[in-house]
């Protein structure tokens, strides 16, 4: 078994050299979409979706990656009925370990084209190996460490939503502009929350702007009084929360008590999702800003998608969630158009076509395999504004790829420096 | 103004405040397992589940009931007592005459049952709550801006450890609760009723669990996994305080709160390992707790 499934290419090829003579003798019945049913191996396109199904990620991703897969898969259905699609899921527990041993075993033995969403850096990090080794498709969701499509990219690991960025350049453009300096950051003790001040300490000080003070606090912290008043002692005008989730959740709740909102000083999440305003409610996250890649009340076209999730879940779709469905639309298209599931051949097509749905619409990937889209600096409103449930935001600016993107040429990733420019 | 390591005395005063606040609810926790432990040998590792679920009975009183937070004071420590009571009388009174480390492995199994069916039910990112108006706002101390909230909690917490240790210690049904640890044949021999006296005791320690969850409600994030960090750091506490000793886990508590205020203002990367250093030095100093009996 381990054999064949090396040799996929060659298998591959006898099966499509046996049904090239059938193809052949009912070409004139078939339509082009039927054809890519005979190229696909095995006549099916298997894709899955791996993110963290019941732990801290998974209100942002999880189960509901899963369902706006099968929404992208049924709406690629209308599109081309005769492809067949079948979709796996698992739940990787954000352990790298198991998210590595269960995306190897869909790669080798299940016969898996692409994988999806991913949802966690740690994880994401071990994936990108497995499927460069293997030549095989990975897209990644809500993934921010930079390095995934930095130092560490791979030809075949695609970066659908943002990092860490793309999270950081919005927010410090627009404060530092309107002339909020110096600021404070209160983050997470770990990779993430590290790298995250790092990449807002560097922009901030390319920007001309001035850290007024950081702390660093371990992870699964409850209590933020002590930090909240250190910020407020630093005479920072801005402070800036590079911690996630529950970890934001109880931090705002505690900024409100303390009253630092009255005290003039502007609070800012570095990386938050839709979930964390709902936790919070806008009675606590009013003013709150943040940066999005997608939020679901923009256009129409949004909220057709948000309408449809939510009869599903019961939630309103997260940016990550919204992620996932394009990606994998994106992905069974071009498996469509050009009626191989072979990797190279599909991400040839994905890279020549434009992104065409509501998430991105005309958004197509650059050097590195990231995904070149607009971004949204929003702010949370205040609870009197909220005219819908689930309308927390409004968007406070568009931003624009050229302001919210890491140039190629500051690029570490050894795709874009040997491609000759 | 003076200073103390390059930090202004009054920022100190203001931290060492916040930590004697964190510490409220470490003593609150803390006595709750003491108090089992002490009278039922059971190690309670469901407390942090049941502590949440004080916090969700809070939310589900307000949102589904118009129940306000005052009255989910009272309630949500009865709701969750009353699980404790089924728990103690289903499973737990099974096993009362094993080893220690079944009720641990029983209740650790419970707490993560606990978890996952709220987690189904409410999701991982959690549920608003809000500080109940009356507690809304602060008052400047001139060296701190102290939410009135904060005050609330110290003060709620303080009441019930002392009326707790005074249960406990100085009344009649305290006396019993003692001598049925000490001796429960004897005791029963007397005409006592045992079990229920260990039933009703693992009720009220699992409700102090709840009634610090309420609290904790409007400040700390309302989710399924909010009692799993904290347990482990309330696990130490009692460890470091003896286990099974009603005082030295109040007095524990509140001063472990304080040493990890002091640490979030030195080298706050440590504030969560500074409590199982102290732990281990404890430990090696003095292997029943600081204020335990040697067995």
């Amino acid at each position: 078994m381990m054999h064949q499934d090396r040799s996929r290419p060659a298998r591959t090829g006898r099966i499509r050299a046996s049904l090239l003579p059938l193809a052949a003798a009912f070409a004139t019945l078939l339509t082009t979409a039927n054809l890519a049913v005979a190229e696909v191996a095995g006549g099916t396109v298997k894709i899955g979706v791996i993110n963290d199904q019941a732990g801290p990620l998974s209100d942002l991703a999880g189960p509901g990656s899963v369902a706006a897969a099968r929404l992208a898969i049924e709406d690629f259905q209308k599109l081309s009925p005769s492809v067949k699609v079948e979709l796996v899921t698992a739940d990787h527990q954000n352990k790298p370990d198991i998210g590595a041993q269960i995306v190897r075993r869909w790669y080798d033995a299940e016969a898996v084209d692409a994988v999806f969403d991913v949802g966690n850096s740690a994880v994401a990090l071990a994936v990108q190996s497995i499927a460069k080794e293997r030549g095989k498709l990975v897209v990644y969701s809500a993934v921010g460490t930079v390095d995934i499509t930095g130092k560490q990219c791979s030809p075949t690991g695609l970066a659908w939503l943002h990092d860490n960025y793309n999270l950081v350049s919005g927010p410090i453009r627009k404060l530092k502009s309107q002339g909020l300096d110096p600021w404070f950051f209160i983050a997470a003790d770990y990779a993430f929350g590290r790298n995250m001040v790092q990449e807002s300490q560097a922009m901030l000080a390319s920007a001309g702007g001035r850290t007024a003070g950081s702390v660093f606090h371990p992870l699964g912290n409850a209590d933020y009084g002590s930090f909240l008043l250190q910020a407020q002692a630093s005479g920072a005008k801005v402070v800036a929360f590079a911690n996630a989730g529950e970890q934001l959740v109880s931090a705002m709740k505690q900024w409100n008590e303390f009253g630092m909102g009255a005290a003039g000083q502007t609070p800012v999440a570095l990386l938050m999702f839709l979930t964390d305003v709902h936790s919070m409610g806008l009675q606590i996250a009013q003013g709150l800003t943040t940066m999005t890649a997608w939020y679901w009340d923009l256009n129409d076209d949004t909220r057709a998608f948000a309408k449809r999730f939510f009869g599903m879940r019961g939630t309103m779709p997260t940016a990550p969630q919204a992620a996932v469905y394009s990606a994998i639309l994106h992905y069974l298209k071009a498996v469509a158009a050009t009626g191989s599931d072979d990797t190279a051949t599909v991400l040839a097509k994905m890279r020549a076509t434009p992104v065409d749905d509501f998430y991105a619409p005309g958004a197509t990937l650059r050097a590195d395999n990231k995904l070149v889209h607009d971004f949204y600096l929003v702010q949370a409103k205040k609870p009197a504004e909220l005219d819908r449930p689930w309308a927390y935001y409004k968007v406070v600016e568009t931003v624009k790829p050229a302001d919210a993107y890491r140039p190629l040429s500051e690029s570490e990733c050894p795709l874009v420096v040997a491609r000759p420019k | 103004m003076f200073e103390i390591l390059g930090v202004p005395a009054q920022a100190l005063f203001g931290q060492l405040l916040l930590g004697l606040i964190n510490g409220s609810f470490y003593a609150i926790l803390s006595l709750g397992l003491a108090v089992i432990f002490g009278l039922l040998n059971i190690i309670n590792f469901s407390h942090g589940a049941q502590y949440m679920m004080g916090a969700f009975v809070a939310w589900m009183c307000l949102n589904y009931l118009g129940i306000n937070y005052w009255a989910a004071l009272l309630l949500a420590p009865l709701v969750v007592g009353a699980t404790g009571i089924a728990i103690e009388r289903l499973l737990l009174k099974r096993i009362a005459h094993f080893d220690h480390l079944y009720g641990l492995l029983l209740t650790f199994g419970l707490a993560l049952i606990i978890q996952g069916v709220f987690r189904n039910q409410y999701g991982s990112s959690g549920l608003p709550y809000q500080i109940p108006p009356e507690l809304r706002g602060g008052q400047n101390l001139g060296f701190m801006f102290l939410p009135y909230y904060r005050g609330w909690v110290v003060v709620a917490s303080l009441a019930v450890c002392l009326a707790t240790w005074f249960l406990i210690e100085k009344t009649k049904l305290g006396a019993y609760l003692r001598a049925a640890t000490e001796n429960p044949t004897l005791t029963q021999a007397f005409g006592i009723n045992v079990p229920l006296l260990v039933t009703l005791t693992y009720g009220f320690g699992v409700a102090l669990a709840g009634f610090a969850g309420v609290l904790a409600a409007p400040i700390y994030s309302v989710n399924p996994n909010m009692g799993a960090d904290l347990i482990i750091v309330v696990f130490a506490v009692v460890v470091i305080g003896g286990m099974g000793s009603i005082l030295g886990a109040i007095i524990t508590g509140f001063s472990l709160g304080l040493i990890e205020g002091l640490t979030k203002v030195f080298y706050p990367e440590a504030s969560a390992t500074v409590i199982f250093i102290i732990m281990v030095l404890v430990l090696l100093v003095r292997p029943a707790g600081l204020f335990g009996r040697a067995a």
